[in-house]
């Protein structure tokens, strides 16, 4: 049975949060990257660097990460993961990159995302931004900045969908 | 979307979707060559075999890279150092060699059909990396994925390959793959390396350079096989570059941002002009970086598909 548990307005009001927390936490936006995870974390992402722009006036880097190549389950999958654009625009070297997904599950995800992140440099620090932490972890990966927090079962589904993906904008479980 | 073939060993044997999805993948792979680490764990722990029957620098130094960036561990079997020497069964190595644990098999053999042989008798990967006259898949896919990153698309487009088509495995993977993405494909070249049979194909043939570049959006070079000069084909050397060399001036012939493609190596000054393959529309060193993301892609997405 679909449930919405967030309509436009509650994605709107707790990003405008989230984005308020980050520039809190990091004192600013001096040397800070936002990393949109493929590809639920990408739209979010740049959302995000919009209001902090409106916030603070200024435009921080904002790039996307495809974790295909560095999943663990790739052996197990039926099919291999589709392989999606990677467009970080800056060098992360020194710099405090904020990975941004969707839906925070088993960590296994971010596992990857920071993978990745090494190969291409050595920030000076990652921190993690999710719209929806539903539980369940089976790594020891937490986010610094949770949208909202929803108790789960874990075989219920949680889906955000967005209007840039040509949908409605809304949080549903199921 | 994956492959349904747990081989590649043809174009022919490859639909419209799959040879999209391999291209598709290739681009992701392209942004990871651009990296300053150039490797990803995907394949990591996997191992691959390059088995070249036949002399290759160009073909399985590329794969190895490739294998390399995926993790794979590589293994390079040249058969003048092996035991086919002794008179080892084709069918044999193979399967002494998957007994190794070998996940992925490129090979490359004179004899057309050798890897279909070999992917009967055994569980392993097997990619075709050219065998006899047959096809060379990988390196039609290359050329695809060139003319579309250049040119933004195939089908409708005019492309033209020039040289020995009779005896080019290169030329009969890309008339495959061409034609299956409506494109139209145009042989040129002397009748006694171009001959009327090939029609069947689906493609256009011209004997006359001129003519047959008249607005192509895209020049294919092939490689004048010295190896076959003195069996008639053609008089000589000269002859042929005279009649069919790609010079400037009959490039001139073909749309005005048509790209020169050859899939090396070239024989300068013969079948292509030095000014034209160092010219502004040659895409040559391109398909070689090219060659790389496509047979990365190749490898990754023959490593999903499981009996």
């Amino acid at each position: 049975m679909l449930k919405e548990l967030l309509d436009k307005k509650d994605m709107d009001r707790i990003l405008a949060r989230m984005a308020h927390e980050i520039l809190e936490k990091n004192k600013g936006t001096k040397e800070l990257c936002l990393v949109g995870i493929q590809s639920g974390g990408v739209h979010l992402a740049k959302r995000l660097a919009g209001k902090i722009k409106e916030i603070e006036g200024r435009e921080i880097p904002v790039g996307s990460l495809d974790i295909a190549f560095y999943r663990d389950d790739l052996n197990i999958r039926k099919e291999q993961p589709q392989v999606r654009k990677t467009d970080v625009p800056c060098e992360i070297t020194d710099m405090k990159v904020v990975l941004v997904d969707d839906v925070l599950f088993t960590g296994r995800s971010i596992r990857a995302a920071l993978d990745a992140l090494m190969d291409m440099g050595r920030p000076s620090c990652i921190q993690l931004a999710v719209l929806i932490d539903r539980g369940h972890r089976e790594l020891p990966i937490k986010a610094d900045f949770a949208g909202k927090n929803i108790p789960t079962a874990t075989d219920e589904n949680v889906e955000v969908s967005l209007e840039e993906d040509g949908l409605e904008d809304k949080v549903t479980i199921e | 979307m994956k492959l349904s073939s747990k081989d590649l060993l043809g174009i022919k044997e490859l639909t419209k979707d799959e040879i999209t999805l391999i291209l598709d993948t290739a681009s992701g792979f392209k942004d990871v060559l651009k990296r300053d680490i150039k490797k990803v764990p995907a394949l990591r722990g996997k191992t691959a075999v390059n088995l070249f029957f036949e002399p290759s620098t160009r073909t399985r130094t590329s794969f190895e890279l490739a294998e390399k960036r995926l993790s794979l561990d590589v293994l390079n079997l040249s058969v003048t150092t092996s035991s086919v020497v002794k008179g080892e069964s084709l069918i044999d190595t193979a399967l002494n060699i998957q007994a190794l644990g070998a996940d992925f098999m490129v090979i490359r053999h004179s004899s057309s059909g050798a890897p279909h042989l070999i992917s009967k008798h055994i569980d392993a990967t097997v990619i075709n990396g050219g065998d006899g006259i047959n096809e060379h898949p990988t390196q039609a896919l290359l050329d695809a994925f060139t003319i579309k990153e250049k040119i933004g698309r195939i089908e409708g487009l005019k492309i033209a390959i020039v040289g020995d088509i009779l005896h080019s495995r290169v030329a009969k993977s890309n008339i495959y793959l061409l034609t299956k993405f409506g494109a139209e494909v145009r042989l040129i070249g002397p009748p006694t390396l171009v001959p009327k049979e090939l029609e069947g194909l689906g493609v256009r043939i011209f004997h006359d350079m001129d003519s047959g570049l008249g607005g192509v959006n895209a020049v294919m070079v092939l490689r004048i096989q010295m190896e076959r000069q003195g069996k008639g084909f053609f008089p000589s050397t000269l002859e042929y570059s005279k009649n069919w060399g790609l010079t400037s001036e009959r490039l001139s012939m073909a749309d005005k941002d048509a790209i020169v493609m050859h899939p090396g190596p070239m024989n300068r000054g013969l079948e292509v002009a030095s000014d034209v393959a160092d010219g502004p529309r040659s895409v040559i060193l391109e398909q070689v970086t090219n060659g790389l993301a496509v047979r990365m892609a190749v490898m990754y997405l023959l490593a999903g598909v499981r009996e």
